[in-house]
Protein backbone atom coordinates (compact mmCIF):
# COMPACT_ATOMS: atom_id res chain seq x y z
CA UNK A 1 0.00 0.00 0.00
CA UNK A 2 1.23 3.60 -0.99
CA UNK A 3 0.06 6.94 0.01
CA UNK A 4 1.55 9.66 -1.75
CA UNK A 5 0.83 13.36 -1.01
CA UNK A 6 2.14 16.82 -1.72
CA UNK A 7 2.26 19.41 0.73
CA UNK A 8 4.32 22.35 1.31
CA UNK A 9 6.09 21.79 -2.17
CA UNK A 10 7.08 18.46 -1.50
CA UNK A 11 6.03 15.43 -3.16
CA UNK A 12 6.33 12.73 -0.73
CA UNK A 13 5.78 8.69 -1.05
CA UNK A 14 4.76 6.53 2.21
CA UNK A 15 5.51 2.92 1.49
CA UNK A 16 2.32 2.68 4.14
CA UNK A 17 3.87 -1.81 5.04
CA UNK A 18 7.56 -0.51 5.51
CA UNK A 19 6.94 2.93 6.68
CA UNK A 20 9.75 4.15 4.30
CA UNK A 21 9.46 7.64 3.13
CA UNK A 22 10.51 8.87 0.08
CA UNK A 23 11.01 12.76 -1.58
CA UNK A 24 10.18 12.47 -5.10
CA UNK A 25 10.33 14.43 -8.22
CA UNK A 26 7.12 15.11 -9.94
CA UNK A 27 8.29 12.55 -12.76
CA UNK A 28 8.74 9.80 -10.70
CA UNK A 29 5.50 10.80 -8.22
CA UNK A 30 3.29 10.37 -11.00
CA UNK A 31 4.80 6.98 -12.11
CA UNK A 32 4.68 5.62 -8.95
CA UNK A 33 1.08 6.81 -8.73
CA UNK A 34 0.44 5.21 -12.46
CA UNK A 35 2.17 2.15 -10.89
CA UNK A 36 0.11 1.86 -7.72
CA UNK A 37 -3.09 2.07 -9.82
CA UNK A 38 -1.98 -0.56 -12.35
CA UNK A 39 -1.35 -2.95 -9.67
CA UNK A 40 -1.16 -2.01 -5.96
CA UNK A 41 0.60 -5.38 -5.43
CA UNK A 42 3.43 -5.13 -7.48
CA UNK A 43 6.37 -7.20 -6.90
CA UNK A 44 9.83 -6.93 -8.61
CA UNK A 45 8.69 -9.67 -11.24
CA UNK A 46 5.79 -7.54 -12.30
CA UNK A 47 7.41 -4.18 -12.34
CA UNK A 48 9.62 -5.82 -15.00
CA UNK A 49 6.71 -7.42 -16.75
CA UNK A 50 6.55 -5.36 -20.54
CA UNK A 51 3.61 -4.15 -20.02
CA UNK A 52 4.30 -2.57 -16.62
CA UNK A 53 6.47 -0.26 -18.89
CA UNK A 54 4.43 -0.13 -21.87
CA UNK A 55 1.49 1.02 -19.73
CA UNK A 56 3.46 3.78 -18.20
CA UNK A 57 4.52 5.09 -21.27
CA UNK A 58 0.91 5.30 -22.68
CA UNK A 59 0.07 6.42 -19.64
CA UNK A 60 2.72 9.56 -19.08
CA UNK A 61 4.43 9.61 -22.35
CA UNK A 62 3.05 13.20 -23.34
CA UNK A 63 4.48 14.64 -20.07
CA UNK A 64 7.77 12.93 -19.60
CA UNK A 65 10.24 11.25 -21.79
CA UNK A 66 10.63 7.41 -22.46
CA UNK A 67 14.11 7.74 -20.79
CA UNK A 68 13.14 9.16 -17.70
CA UNK A 69 10.22 6.83 -16.94
CA UNK A 70 12.34 4.32 -17.80
CA UNK A 71 14.92 5.38 -15.17
CA UNK A 72 12.23 5.82 -12.50
CA UNK A 73 11.20 2.54 -13.29
CA UNK A 74 14.71 1.27 -12.62
CA UNK A 75 14.90 3.01 -9.05
CA UNK A 76 11.07 2.08 -8.06
CA UNK A 77 12.18 -1.98 -8.59
CA UNK A 78 14.93 -1.03 -6.67
CA UNK A 79 13.32 0.40 -3.64
CA UNK A 80 10.87 -2.92 -4.53
CA UNK A 81 13.54 -5.31 -4.15
CA UNK A 82 15.00 -3.42 -0.53
CA UNK A 83 11.64 -3.84 0.61
CA UNK A 84 10.97 0.05 0.63
CA UNK A 85 8.19 0.31 -2.07
CA UNK A 86 5.15 -2.35 -2.55
CA UNK A 87 5.73 -3.98 0.34
CA UNK A 88 2.58 -5.96 1.41
CA UNK A 89 1.30 -6.05 5.09
CA UNK A 90 3.02 -9.14 6.33
CA UNK A 91 1.94 -8.63 10.30
CA UNK A 92 -1.40 -9.45 10.46
CA UNK A 93 -0.29 -13.28 10.49
CA UNK A 94 1.37 -12.00 13.79
CA UNK A 95 -1.41 -10.36 14.65
CA UNK A 96 -2.40 -13.73 16.84
CA UNK A 97 0.45 -13.56 18.43
CA UNK A 98 -0.16 -9.99 20.13
CA UNK A 99 -3.46 -10.56 20.70
CA UNK A 100 -2.74 -14.03 22.46
CA UNK A 101 0.76 -12.67 24.11
CA UNK A 102 0.81 -12.71 28.16
CA UNK A 103 0.74 -8.64 29.22
CA UNK A 104 2.22 -6.96 31.99
CA UNK A 105 0.70 -3.77 33.88
CA UNK A 106 3.10 -1.21 33.34
CA UNK A 107 2.01 2.06 34.08
CA UNK A 108 -0.43 3.67 36.23
CA UNK A 109 -2.89 6.71 35.70
CA UNK A 110 -3.73 7.65 39.47
CA UNK A 111 -6.58 9.38 40.23
CA UNK A 112 -5.51 11.54 42.95
CA UNK A 113 -8.02 14.17 42.94
CA UNK A 114 -11.07 13.77 42.05
CA UNK A 115 -12.34 17.47 42.51
CA UNK A 116 -10.47 20.38 41.29
CA UNK A 117 -10.02 24.13 41.54
CA UNK A 118 -10.88 25.00 37.84
CA UNK A 119 -14.22 24.30 35.88
CA UNK A 120 -12.77 23.83 32.31
CA UNK A 121 -15.94 23.63 30.50
CA UNK A 122 -14.82 20.57 27.99
CA UNK A 123 -13.55 18.41 30.94
CA UNK A 124 -14.38 15.47 30.50
CA UNK A 125 -14.04 14.23 34.38
CA UNK A 126 -16.74 16.92 34.81
CA UNK A 127 -14.77 19.49 36.49
CA UNK A 128 -12.84 16.67 38.07
CA UNK A 129 -15.80 14.21 39.61
CA UNK A 130 -15.89 12.05 36.85
CA UNK A 131 -19.63 11.28 36.78
CA UNK A 132 -19.55 10.23 40.79
CA UNK A 133 -18.51 12.37 43.90
CA UNK A 134 -15.52 14.85 44.99
CA UNK A 135 -12.82 12.61 46.35
CA UNK A 136 -9.06 12.54 47.72
CA UNK A 137 -6.72 9.16 47.01
CA UNK A 138 -5.74 8.19 50.53
CA UNK A 139 -2.00 7.37 51.05
CA UNK A 140 -3.27 3.67 51.97
CA UNK A 141 -5.28 3.45 48.37
CA UNK A 142 -2.13 5.12 46.51
CA UNK A 143 0.46 2.90 48.23
CA UNK A 144 -1.56 -0.52 47.48
CA UNK A 145 -1.60 0.99 43.88
CA UNK A 146 1.95 0.88 43.32
CA UNK A 147 2.36 -2.76 44.91
CA UNK A 148 -0.13 -3.91 42.85
CA UNK A 149 2.01 -2.34 40.12
CA UNK A 150 5.00 -4.00 40.86
CA UNK A 151 3.50 -7.30 41.11
CA UNK A 152 1.79 -7.35 38.33
CA UNK A 153 4.66 -5.92 36.09
CA UNK A 154 6.80 -8.69 35.83
CA UNK A 155 10.46 -8.34 33.87
CA UNK A 156 9.55 -4.86 33.12
CA UNK A 157 11.72 -2.35 35.14
CA UNK A 158 10.42 0.96 33.99
CA UNK A 159 7.40 1.37 35.28
CA UNK A 160 5.21 4.81 34.66
CA UNK A 161 2.81 6.61 37.41
CA UNK A 162 0.67 9.64 36.40
CA UNK A 163 -0.75 11.28 39.18
CA UNK A 164 -3.49 12.75 37.28
CA UNK A 165 -7.07 14.39 38.53
CA UNK A 166 -8.87 16.29 38.78
CA UNK A 167 -6.25 18.29 39.76
CA UNK A 168 -3.27 16.03 41.91
CA UNK A 169 -1.56 19.40 43.61
CA UNK A 170 -4.83 19.70 45.38
CA UNK A 171 -4.09 16.38 47.21
CA UNK A 172 -0.33 17.12 46.99
CA UNK A 173 0.79 15.38 50.51
CA UNK A 174 0.08 12.36 49.50
CA UNK A 175 1.65 12.56 45.65
CA UNK A 176 4.53 13.09 47.60
CA UNK A 177 4.13 10.40 50.04
CA UNK A 178 3.48 8.37 47.37
CA UNK A 179 7.01 8.88 45.28
CA UNK A 180 9.00 8.41 48.85
CA UNK A 181 6.76 4.90 48.77
CA UNK A 182 7.54 4.48 45.46
CA UNK A 183 11.41 5.15 45.49
CA UNK A 184 12.13 2.71 48.99
CA UNK A 185 10.13 0.14 46.82
CA UNK A 186 11.75 0.40 43.49
CA UNK A 187 15.40 -0.79 45.01
CA UNK A 188 13.91 -3.71 46.70
CA UNK A 189 12.18 -4.97 43.53
CA UNK A 190 14.68 -3.68 41.21
CA UNK A 191 12.44 -1.35 39.55
CA UNK A 192 12.93 2.16 37.99
CA UNK A 193 9.31 4.29 39.01
CA UNK A 194 8.92 7.57 36.25
CA UNK A 195 6.80 9.24 37.80
CA UNK A 196 4.64 12.15 36.00
CA UNK A 197 2.28 15.21 37.10
CA UNK A 198 -0.61 16.62 35.40
CA UNK A 199 -1.31 19.81 36.74
CA UNK A 200 -3.51 22.96 35.98
CA UNK A 201 -0.89 25.27 37.77
CA UNK A 202 -3.11 26.62 39.66
CA UNK A 203 -1.52 25.77 43.45
CA UNK A 204 2.21 25.35 41.96
CA UNK A 205 5.04 27.26 44.04
CA UNK A 206 8.78 26.94 44.51
CA UNK A 207 8.16 24.09 46.89
CA UNK A 208 6.21 21.99 44.86
CA UNK A 209 8.61 23.22 41.74
CA UNK A 210 11.77 21.79 43.27
CA UNK A 211 9.98 18.09 44.24
CA UNK A 212 8.73 18.12 40.60
CA UNK A 213 12.24 18.83 39.56
CA UNK A 214 13.92 16.31 41.83
CA UNK A 215 11.18 13.68 41.64
CA UNK A 216 8.71 13.58 37.59
CA UNK A 217 10.33 12.73 34.57
CA UNK A 218 7.50 14.51 32.96
CA UNK A 219 5.30 17.09 33.70
CA UNK A 220 2.50 17.84 32.16
CA UNK A 221 1.44 21.91 32.17
CA UNK A 222 -2.45 22.43 31.09
CA UNK A 223 -3.09 26.08 29.35
CA UNK A 224 -5.03 26.66 26.25
CA UNK A 225 -2.62 29.08 24.33
CA UNK A 226 -4.07 32.59 23.86
CA UNK A 227 -5.61 34.60 26.84
CA UNK A 228 -9.06 35.00 25.57
CA UNK A 229 -8.67 31.46 24.17
CA UNK A 230 -7.63 29.82 28.03
CA UNK A 231 -9.93 32.13 29.54
CA UNK A 232 -13.00 31.23 27.95
CA UNK A 233 -13.02 27.68 28.35
CA UNK A 234 -10.80 27.61 31.46
CA UNK A 235 -11.57 29.34 34.16
CA UNK A 236 -12.04 29.39 38.15
CA UNK A 237 -15.49 28.49 39.35
CA UNK A 238 -16.30 32.18 39.99
CA UNK A 239 -15.79 33.01 35.95
CA UNK A 240 -12.92 34.64 36.73
CA UNK A 241 -10.04 33.56 33.65
CA UNK A 242 -6.96 31.30 34.92
CA UNK A 243 -4.76 32.72 32.09
CA UNK A 244 -2.81 35.13 34.55
CA UNK A 245 -1.74 33.54 37.71
CA UNK A 246 -0.84 30.14 35.41
CA UNK A 247 1.22 31.48 32.92
CA UNK A 248 4.34 33.32 35.23
CA UNK A 249 4.27 29.55 37.16
CA UNK A 250 4.49 27.54 33.82
CA UNK A 251 6.98 29.74 32.21
CA UNK A 252 8.93 29.32 35.72
CA UNK A 253 8.92 25.82 36.06
CA UNK A 254 9.74 25.16 32.38
CA UNK A 255 12.84 27.46 32.73
CA UNK A 256 13.88 26.03 35.58
CA UNK A 257 13.53 22.31 34.15
CA UNK A 258 16.03 23.63 31.21
CA UNK A 259 12.88 23.65 28.82
CA UNK A 260 13.23 19.76 28.81
CA UNK A 261 10.80 16.72 29.97
CA UNK A 262 7.21 18.51 30.13
CA UNK A 263 4.49 19.46 28.07
CA UNK A 264 2.35 22.81 28.01
CA UNK A 265 -0.76 21.27 26.37
CA UNK A 266 -3.88 22.53 25.61
CA UNK A 267 -7.04 21.80 24.02
CA UNK A 268 -8.74 23.60 20.96
CA UNK A 269 -12.41 23.60 20.24
CA UNK A 270 -14.28 25.18 17.49
CA UNK A 271 -13.73 28.21 19.35
CA UNK A 272 -10.53 28.43 18.13
CA UNK A 273 -9.88 26.85 15.13
CA UNK A 274 -7.07 28.64 13.88
CA UNK A 275 -4.69 27.13 17.17
CA UNK A 276 -1.61 27.43 15.33
CA UNK A 277 -2.06 30.88 16.59
CA UNK A 278 -2.06 29.20 19.97
CA UNK A 279 0.89 26.98 19.21
CA UNK A 280 2.51 30.06 18.34
CA UNK A 281 1.63 32.26 21.13
CA UNK A 282 3.30 28.97 23.79
CA UNK A 283 6.31 29.99 21.51
CA UNK A 284 6.42 33.37 22.06
CA UNK A 285 6.15 32.81 25.58
CA UNK A 286 9.33 30.74 25.31
CA UNK A 287 7.57 26.87 25.71
CA UNK A 288 10.21 24.56 23.38
CA UNK A 289 8.07 21.77 24.42
CA UNK A 290 4.04 22.16 23.12
CA UNK A 291 1.15 19.94 22.96
CA UNK A 292 -2.25 20.99 21.72
CA UNK A 293 -4.64 18.72 20.42
CA UNK A 294 -8.16 18.50 19.52
CA UNK A 295 -11.22 18.68 21.74
CA UNK A 296 -13.72 15.37 22.34
CA UNK A 297 -16.69 16.33 22.72
CA UNK A 298 -20.30 15.40 22.36
CA UNK A 299 -22.21 16.46 19.21
CA UNK A 300 -24.48 18.51 21.10
CA UNK A 301 -21.74 20.78 22.34
CA UNK A 302 -21.39 24.01 20.78
CA UNK A 303 -17.44 23.55 21.29
CA UNK A 304 -16.80 19.96 20.02
CA UNK A 305 -15.10 19.65 16.41
CA UNK A 306 -17.53 18.90 13.94
CA UNK A 307 -16.62 17.32 10.34
CA UNK A 308 -17.44 20.68 8.73
CA UNK A 309 -14.13 21.99 10.54
CA UNK A 310 -11.73 19.75 9.37
CA UNK A 311 -11.04 21.98 5.87
CA UNK A 312 -10.19 24.75 8.45
CA UNK A 313 -8.06 22.46 10.94
CA UNK A 314 -6.38 20.83 8.03
CA UNK A 315 -4.84 24.71 6.96
CA UNK A 316 -3.71 25.06 10.59
CA UNK A 317 -1.97 21.65 11.07
CA UNK A 318 -0.57 23.07 7.18
CA UNK A 319 0.28 26.35 8.44
CA UNK A 320 1.75 25.53 11.56
CA UNK A 321 4.16 22.73 9.98
CA UNK A 322 5.80 25.36 7.09
CA UNK A 323 6.39 27.76 10.41
CA UNK A 324 7.75 25.05 12.49
CA UNK A 325 10.61 24.51 9.19
CA UNK A 326 11.15 27.98 8.59
CA UNK A 327 11.69 28.27 12.43
CA UNK A 328 13.81 25.35 13.02
CA UNK A 329 15.82 26.91 10.68
CA UNK A 330 16.31 29.89 11.44
CA UNK A 331 17.69 28.29 14.88
CA UNK A 332 13.91 29.07 16.58
CA UNK A 333 12.44 25.70 16.71
CA UNK A 334 9.85 23.87 19.10
CA UNK A 335 8.80 20.81 19.41
CA UNK A 336 5.20 20.28 18.53
CA UNK A 337 3.88 16.70 20.31
CA UNK A 338 1.43 15.80 17.31
CA UNK A 339 4.21 16.28 15.23
CA UNK A 340 7.13 14.33 16.77
CA UNK A 341 7.44 11.26 14.62
CA UNK A 342 10.88 9.21 14.71
CA UNK A 343 11.25 7.53 11.42
CA UNK A 344 14.78 5.76 12.29
CA UNK A 345 14.19 4.73 15.72
CA UNK A 346 10.31 4.71 16.78
CA UNK A 347 8.37 1.97 18.08
CA UNK A 348 8.61 -1.72 16.62
CA UNK A 349 5.83 -3.59 14.75
CA UNK A 350 4.36 -5.09 17.91
CA UNK A 351 4.00 -2.18 19.25
CA UNK A 352 2.30 -0.66 16.45
CA UNK A 353 -0.56 -3.43 15.98
CA UNK A 354 -0.87 -3.34 19.86
CA UNK A 355 -2.04 0.35 20.38
CA UNK A 356 -2.09 2.18 23.73
CA UNK A 357 -2.36 -0.33 26.01
CA UNK A 358 -4.96 0.61 27.79
CA UNK A 359 -7.05 -2.25 29.96
CA UNK A 360 -3.93 -4.50 29.51
CA UNK A 361 -0.45 -2.58 30.07
CA UNK A 362 -2.04 0.94 30.87
CA UNK A 363 -4.83 0.95 33.94
CA UNK A 364 -6.55 3.81 35.38
CA UNK A 365 -6.97 3.81 39.69
CA UNK A 366 -10.22 6.13 40.85
CA UNK A 367 -9.21 8.07 44.63
CA UNK A 368 -11.04 4.79 45.94
CA UNK A 369 -8.86 2.14 44.24
CA UNK A 370 -11.40 0.97 41.55
CA UNK A 371 -9.34 -0.19 38.53
CA UNK A 372 -10.40 0.85 34.93
CA UNK A 373 -9.17 0.89 31.62
CA UNK A 374 -7.89 4.15 31.52
CA UNK A 375 -8.59 7.62 32.88
CA UNK A 376 -11.34 8.09 30.23
CA UNK A 377 -13.41 5.36 30.83
CA UNK A 378 -13.41 6.09 34.94
CA UNK A 379 -16.81 5.93 35.91
CA UNK A 380 -18.58 3.87 33.05
CA UNK A 381 -19.38 0.85 35.48
CA UNK A 382 -19.65 -1.43 32.76
CA UNK A 383 -15.56 -1.30 32.55
CA UNK A 384 -14.81 -1.42 36.37
CA UNK A 385 -12.16 -4.22 36.18
CA UNK A 386 -11.24 -4.67 39.46
CA UNK A 387 -9.54 -2.78 42.58
CA UNK A 388 -6.24 -2.55 44.24
CA UNK A 389 -7.43 -4.74 47.22
CA UNK A 390 -8.68 -7.94 44.97
CA UNK A 391 -6.77 -6.92 41.54
CA UNK A 392 -8.23 -7.64 38.46
CA UNK A 393 -11.87 -9.08 39.06
CA UNK A 394 -13.34 -8.71 35.14
CA UNK A 395 -10.09 -10.30 33.43
CA UNK A 396 -12.97 -10.57 30.38
CA UNK A 397 -12.58 -6.91 30.29
CA UNK A 398 -8.98 -7.01 29.58
CA UNK A 399 -9.22 -9.69 27.14
CA UNK A 400 -11.24 -7.11 24.93
CA UNK A 401 -8.80 -4.60 25.06
CA UNK A 402 -6.46 -6.93 24.43
CA UNK A 403 -7.90 -7.58 21.46
CA UNK A 404 -7.95 -4.47 19.56
CA UNK A 405 -6.12 -3.69 16.77
CA UNK A 406 -5.50 -1.91 13.64
CA UNK A 407 -6.69 -5.35 12.25
CA UNK A 408 -10.25 -5.52 14.39
CA UNK A 409 -11.29 -2.62 13.16
CA UNK A 410 -12.54 -2.27 9.18
CA UNK A 411 -11.44 1.18 8.79
CA UNK A 412 -8.05 1.05 9.96
CA UNK A 413 -7.41 -1.81 6.61
CA UNK A 414 -7.03 0.65 4.48
CA UNK A 415 -5.88 3.71 6.54
CA UNK A 416 -2.05 4.36 5.74
CA UNK A 417 -2.01 6.02 9.26
CA UNK A 418 -3.05 2.64 11.09
CA UNK A 419 0.61 2.34 11.94
CA UNK A 420 1.25 5.76 13.43
CA UNK A 421 -1.70 6.16 15.64
CA UNK A 422 -2.15 1.99 15.96
CA UNK A 423 -6.19 1.89 15.65
CA UNK A 424 -6.53 5.46 17.57
CA UNK A 425 -8.08 5.82 21.04
CA UNK A 426 -10.69 3.25 22.25
CA UNK A 427 -12.25 5.68 24.88
CA UNK A 428 -13.33 7.71 21.88
CA UNK A 429 -14.40 5.33 19.68
CA UNK A 430 -16.56 3.62 22.46
CA UNK A 431 -17.96 6.86 22.95
CA UNK A 432 -19.29 7.65 19.59
CA UNK A 433 -20.16 3.84 18.41
CA UNK A 434 -20.41 1.98 21.96
CA UNK A 435 -17.47 -0.41 21.00
CA UNK A 436 -13.84 -0.10 20.95
CA UNK A 437 -13.72 -1.84 18.08
CA UNK A 438 -14.25 1.05 15.88
CA UNK A 439 -13.08 4.49 14.95
CA UNK A 440 -14.25 8.16 15.74
CA UNK A 441 -13.85 9.51 12.11
CA UNK A 442 -13.03 12.98 12.53
CA UNK A 443 -10.53 12.00 15.12
CA UNK A 444 -8.82 9.97 12.45
CA UNK A 445 -9.06 12.76 9.70
CA UNK A 446 -7.04 15.02 11.98
CA UNK A 447 -4.43 11.96 13.14
CA UNK A 448 -3.37 11.59 9.02
CA UNK A 449 -3.12 14.99 8.12
CA UNK A 450 -0.85 15.05 11.31
CA UNK A 451 1.48 12.03 10.30
CA UNK A 452 1.37 13.93 6.53
CA UNK A 453 2.62 16.99 8.24
CA UNK A 454 5.17 15.12 10.38
CA UNK A 455 6.31 13.82 7.95
CA UNK A 456 6.78 16.75 5.22
CA UNK A 457 8.60 18.79 8.41
CA UNK A 458 11.26 15.70 7.94
CA UNK A 459 11.32 15.89 4.31
CA UNK A 460 11.90 19.56 4.23
CA UNK A 461 14.74 19.61 7.18
CA UNK A 462 16.43 16.72 5.21
CA UNK A 463 16.26 19.09 2.09
CA UNK A 464 19.78 20.86 1.92
CA UNK A 465 19.45 22.52 -1.01
CA UNK A 466 16.58 24.93 0.13
CA UNK B 1 18.99 7.10 -7.38
CA UNK B 2 17.91 10.29 -9.38
CA UNK B 3 14.87 10.90 -8.78
CA UNK B 4 13.55 9.68 -5.56
CA UNK B 5 14.92 10.27 -2.20
CA UNK B 6 14.19 7.91 0.65
CA UNK B 7 14.85 9.78 4.48
CA UNK B 8 14.97 6.47 6.41
CA UNK B 9 17.14 3.50 6.18
CA UNK B 10 14.91 1.51 8.99
CA UNK B 11 12.01 -0.23 8.03
CA UNK B 12 8.96 -1.55 10.36
CA UNK B 13 9.47 -5.32 8.76
CA UNK B 14 12.93 -5.06 10.66
CA UNK B 15 11.12 -4.56 14.19
CA UNK B 16 9.18 -7.87 13.90
CA UNK B 17 11.61 -9.95 15.07
CA UNK B 18 13.82 -7.46 17.46
CA UNK B 19 10.71 -5.53 18.65
CA UNK B 20 8.24 -6.67 21.79
CA UNK B 21 10.10 -6.11 24.82
CA UNK B 22 7.62 -4.08 26.12
CA UNK B 23 9.68 -1.31 27.69
CA UNK B 24 8.42 1.56 26.05
CA UNK B 25 6.47 4.12 27.60
CA UNK B 26 2.51 3.86 27.41
CA UNK B 27 1.38 6.23 24.81
CA UNK B 28 -1.65 8.13 27.02
CA UNK B 29 1.44 8.95 29.78
CA UNK B 30 2.79 11.43 27.49
CA UNK B 31 1.11 14.40 26.79
CA UNK B 32 -2.16 13.36 25.19
CA UNK B 33 -4.37 12.25 27.05
CA UNK B 34 -7.51 12.29 24.57
CA UNK B 35 -5.88 10.70 21.38
CA UNK B 36 -3.27 7.67 20.39
CA UNK B 37 -0.24 8.48 19.03
CA UNK B 38 1.64 5.48 19.57
CA UNK B 39 4.38 6.81 16.29
CA UNK B 40 5.54 9.72 17.74
CA UNK B 41 7.40 7.50 20.56
CA UNK B 42 10.53 6.60 20.97
CA UNK B 43 12.07 2.69 21.26
CA UNK B 44 13.59 2.22 24.28
CA UNK B 45 15.60 -0.77 23.01
CA UNK B 46 17.50 1.78 20.74
CA UNK B 47 18.37 4.28 22.80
Amino acid sequence: MIHQYQNNGYNIVLDVNSGAVHVVDQAAYDVIGALERQNGAHTPETLRAPKTADGLRSELEDRYSREDIEDILDEVIALTEEGRLFTQDVYEGNIDEVKQRKTVVKALCLHIAHDCNLACRYCFAEEGEYHGRRALMSYEVGKKALDFLIAHSGKRRNLEVDFFGGEPLMNWQVVKDLVAYGREQEKIHDKHFRFTLTTNGVLLNDGIQEFVNREMDNVVLSLDGRKEVNDRMRPFRNGKGSYDLIVPKFQKLAESRDQQKYYIRGTFTRNNLDFSNDVLHFAQLGFEQISIEPVVGDDTDPYAIRSEDLPAIFREYDRLAKIMVDREREGRGFTFFHFMIDLEGGPCVSKRLSGCGSGTEYLAVTPWGDLYPCHQFVGQEEFLMGNVDEGIVRPEIADEFRGCSVYSKENCRKCFARFYCSGGCMANSYKFHHTINDTYEVSCEMERKRVECAIMIKAALADRAV
Amino acid sequence: MEHIKTLNTQTLNNTVKKGGCGECQTSCQSACKTSCTVGNQTCENRK
